[in-house]
């Protein structure tokens, strides 16, 4: 439902009413700012330049070597997205074809067998369906926080150790992929059961099935389910400072630790991450249109993926994961 | 094992903890959701801007971010968060009380991080309300509030159960990165408290931490499930 239906199109007294109210609504706001926020601030002496110079000032003597660091940072946050999107990309879609062979192996009954050989190979495969729901649920339902910290403390536990990064690496692929696995799958599901039986007919494997029919028009109607996903991932990587992964968090801190100027610092990082994730979610937004007119003009039918991945599409652009 | 059975206090106690900061962050995120929300469809454009400022900066941030922002930014402030020292509420969440006032940060934290998230579920299920019904309340001469309130809202409710789910859900995942924000006692932080401080063995410890989260997450998402696909089928 667009906006306008809900009121009219303010007219002219209305729209002076909001001018006037808008400006003293400002005018307040700034008082009650300038008392409540600047005003403790500066007693404290948080605008000085001694905290904000390192990071705006560029004749500060810290300034490039400031700058260089939270370069760097960004670059091993932006190292660790892409990796851990790489990789739970591949983990998650094959996860869901691993899934989907698993439940059509379910209905099968095996006939033209011994009786327990055909029993063997039913139990079997339900085992094995039944093994993969329970890690999926499990991973879905743990925080990414308490997965990257099982990973790190874990692994060592067992005699593997492993830098940082692939700790963080390994512990955001394991809660995306399957994330990203529960997204395609239910696409693949949602899409009409004319294809199933079209590839079927034409005598296409149960994996061809997938791989040429299915999957492809997963990816397609959740898109941009999959990169809201991919911001959720970029997000978490500011996890990695649990484990003292560099990233940018952590570099911010060893600069606080220097210059002990916290607020600043915590400041511009914010703003850094602000303006990737924004620029990612307006791709998010751009691909949809752009998916909804590719499909209008090749006279499909509409895109519109069906009610219940609808509801799911809301749910993943509405949840972070949030950070999870 | 013996650990799940001789530390089983530890771990309730996490469980307890990590339940009441997620039933208090979920009520004032709940709260503060439907206020931006509201702002983000009223008729006056300024509201609308702070609205859509708000959540698009609070989904872009990390909520690593935001609790680093309520963990130093308050106390510079000259704020410990006392008045979230409800009298009567604090004599059931006894640590919304203490002298250290991390778990108020936190909660802070996560109400404003999770509102964001609240306000796009709450305005996906008006914007799954079919144009007509408000188009035909208008045409009755219903107000923006009447229309809102006996129409638009009653009707978008159905479809704002699932995505406010999910984002509950997420929340409860979420509230594990408050361990790590000098909040003693909760699953995460004794999880990390266990197995480096007291050297107890990893698998265990992590099996009950577990535990404790899925009992949260998991009937929850099951719950969800449920409802979707009963929608599915009444539509």
């Amino acid at each position: 439902m667009s906006q306008s239906v809900l009121y009219d199109v303010p007219g002219p007294r209305q729209r002076r009413i909001t001018l006037i109210g808008s400006i003293v609504a400002t005018i307040a706001v700034l008082i009650g700012a300038y008392f409540f926020v600047y005003r403790p601030l500066d007693e404290n002496g948080q605008f000085s330049m001694e905290l904000w110079g390192p990071l705006i000032d560029p004749s500060n003597e810290n300034f490039s070597l400031v700058w260089e660091r939270i370069g760097i940072g960004f670059g091993n946050t932006l190292m660790a997205a892409v990796l851990a999107i790489a990789s739970s990309l591949v983990v998650g879609t094959l996860l869901a074809v691993l899934r989907i062979q698993l439940k059509s192996l379910t209905a099968r009954r095996f006939t033209g067998m011994a009786a327990p050989v055909t029993y063997l190979l039913r139990g079997l495969s339900l085992f094995l369906a039944a093994l993969t729901r329970f890690c999926v649920e499990v991973f879905r339902g743990l925080p990414v926080v308490i997965t990257i910290f099982f990973v790190a403390r874990g692994f060592p536990e067992f005699g593997i150790s492993l830098s940082t990064l692939t700790y963080l690496v390994i512990g955001l692929t394991i809660y995306n992929s399957v994330v990203i696995a529960e997204i395609l799958r239910s696409g693949m599901e949602g899409l009409p059961g004319g294809q199933r039986e079209a590839a079927a007919a034409i005598g296409l494997s149960p994996l061809q099935t997938t791989g040429l029919i299915l999957l492809p028009q997963a990816f397609r109607i959740m898109l941009p389910a999959l990169i809201s996903q991919l911001v959720v991932v970029l997000k978490d990587t500011s996890l990695g400072f649990i484990i003292s992964y560099e990233e940018t968090l952590n570099i911010g801190k060893q600069i606080i630790g220097v210059l002990n100027n916290p607020i600043p610092v915590y400041i511009v990082i914010g703003v850094l991450f602000i303006v990737v994730n924004y620029s990612l979610s307006k791709l998010a937004q751009y691909v949809q249109g752009r998916l909804a007119r590719g499909r209008k003009t090749a006279d499909t039918p509409t895109a519109a993926p069906p009610p219940a991945i609808a509801a799911a599409l809301g749910a993943q652009s509405t949840a972070q994961s949030g950070a999870s | 094992m013996s650990v799940l059975i001789d530390k089983f206090d530890v771990f309730a106690g996490g469980f307890w903890l990590t339940l009441q900061i997620c039933l208090l962050a979920a009520i004032g995120a709940l709260i503060l959701g439907a206020i931006v929300a509201v702002l983000r469809i009223s008729p006056v454009p300024p509201l609308r801007a702070v609205g859509t400022a708000y959540v698009n900066m609070f989904r872009n941030l990390p909520l690593t971010v935001v609790m680093f922002f309520a963990a130093f930014g308050l106390p510079a402030l000259g704020s410990n968060a006392d008045f979230l020292r409800i009298p009567g509420l604090d004599a059931i969440f006894s640590r919304l009380g203490t002298d250290l006032p991390y778990f108020r940060f936190a909660l802070i934290a996560l109400v404003l991080y999770t509102a964001a998230f609240v306000c796009e579920a709450l305005r996906s299920g008006v914007n799954a309300v079919p144009a007509g019904q408000a188009e035909a309340a208008r045409s009755l001469g219903l107000t923006f509030t009447q229309n809102l309130r006996y129409v638009v809202l009653p009707q978008s409710w159905k479809a704002s159960v699932v995505p406010l789910g999910s984002v509950i859900i997420a929340m409860i995942k979420n509230s594990a990165l408050v361990g790590f924000f000098g909040v003693v006692g909760d699953l995460s932080q004794s999880a990390d408290q266990l197995t480096s401080a007291e050297g107890h063995a990893f698998v265990p410890v992590a099996i009950g931490i577990s535990i404790g989260y899925l009992i949260m997450t998991v009937p929850l998402g099951a719950l969800l499930d449920r409802i979707e696909k009963r929608q599915a089928v009444a539509r």
